[in-house]
């Protein structure tokens, strides 16, 4: 039974991780492709964890991928955030057809 | 000190979980390590650790702030793959600026992640100074500050105040 969960929780979790990679290819600059990136990766990987955890049990391998589901959850949005910030410091520009950037404005000279 | 103690118990339990099932061996090396972890980290662990002691900070986390949570993710990844998977790619995307009213790091930090994990919305930048969130909008409703606090922040902030200011 508890298998039979698993592996529909694998399946969804699979499904989400291949939209996420199309997302990284259809959408337009980096932090579209960022928001692709964590929000479907985080969901689809955490799926992916918790179908493995459902169908091995509290074994060795399920405790690690519990813990994995939580770190995942913790830091996923965190590298996001970084590589957000760091891009935007760089220089690297917006879609052109992007409708608003307070950031630019706010730290116009700052850098 | 106390700081060190609940990091000591926190690697421990986290180290114990690692090398599942336990056995002495395991132990032995686990409370070695967890001490090296807490001697050298304990500095930037928790400022405040007497919120932990609160069992209805506990309640509010558990019982408010997760499903609430997890709700939000699944939304988050249908809106995504809707917007990816729709042939003519409905995104409008911008960067827009949110205040907050929360103090504390963690607080700030859980209500950075939590806006990145809901629908449409990527933390940029934080300016903990002047209260101000930068937001990338994958599709943005309202070029206004106060709106866009509305719609975004409201949501979680009023839990998070709860359990940890």
């Amino acid at each position: 039974m508890s298998s039979t969960i698993g592996i529909i929780f694998i399946s969804v979790g699979l499904a989400f991780d291949v939209l996420g990679c199309l997302g990284l290819v259809r959408l337009p600059d980096v932090y579209n492709r960022l928001q692709a990136a964590t929000k479907c990766v985080t969901l689809g990987t955490c799926s992916i964890l918790l179908g493995t955890f459902l169908i091995v049990g509290c074994t060795a391998a399920g405790m690690k991928a519990f813990l994995c589901i939580i770190f995942l959850m913790l830091t996923s949005p965190v590298a996001a955030h970084a590589i957000a910030r760091g891009a935007h410091r760089a220089g690297v520009k917006l879609w052109d057809r992007s409708v608003v950037d307070k950031y630019k404005a706010d730290k116009e000279g700052e850098i | 000190m106390i700081r060190r103690v609940i990091l000591f118990a926190i690697a421990f339990f986290v180290w114990c979980l690692l090398t599942w099932v336990p056995d002495i061996q395991h132990i032995i090396v686990g409370i070695f390590a967890a001490l090296l972890v807490a001697i050298l980290t304990g500095d930037l662990f928790i400022k405040r650790p007497h919120v932990l002691k609160h069992p209805l900070r506990y309640w509010y986390f558990f019982a408010h702030y997760l499903p609430v949570f997890l709700w939000q993710v699944i939304k988050a990844n249908l809106d995504v793959a809707y917007r990816v998977l729709h042939p003519a790619l409905p995104i409008n995307p911008g960067i827009v600026k949110v205040k907050t009213t929360l103090k504390s790091d963690t607080a700030l930090t859980f209500l950075a992640n939590s806006i990145t994990l809901t629908p449409g919305t990527l933390t940029v930048d934080i300016d903990p100074e002047k209260s101000v969130l930068y937001i990338h909008w994958i599709d943005v409703k309202s070029k206004d500050t106060e709106i866009a606090t509305k719609i975004i922040v409201e949501r979680f902030e009023k839990i998070l105040k709860k359990i940890f200011d």
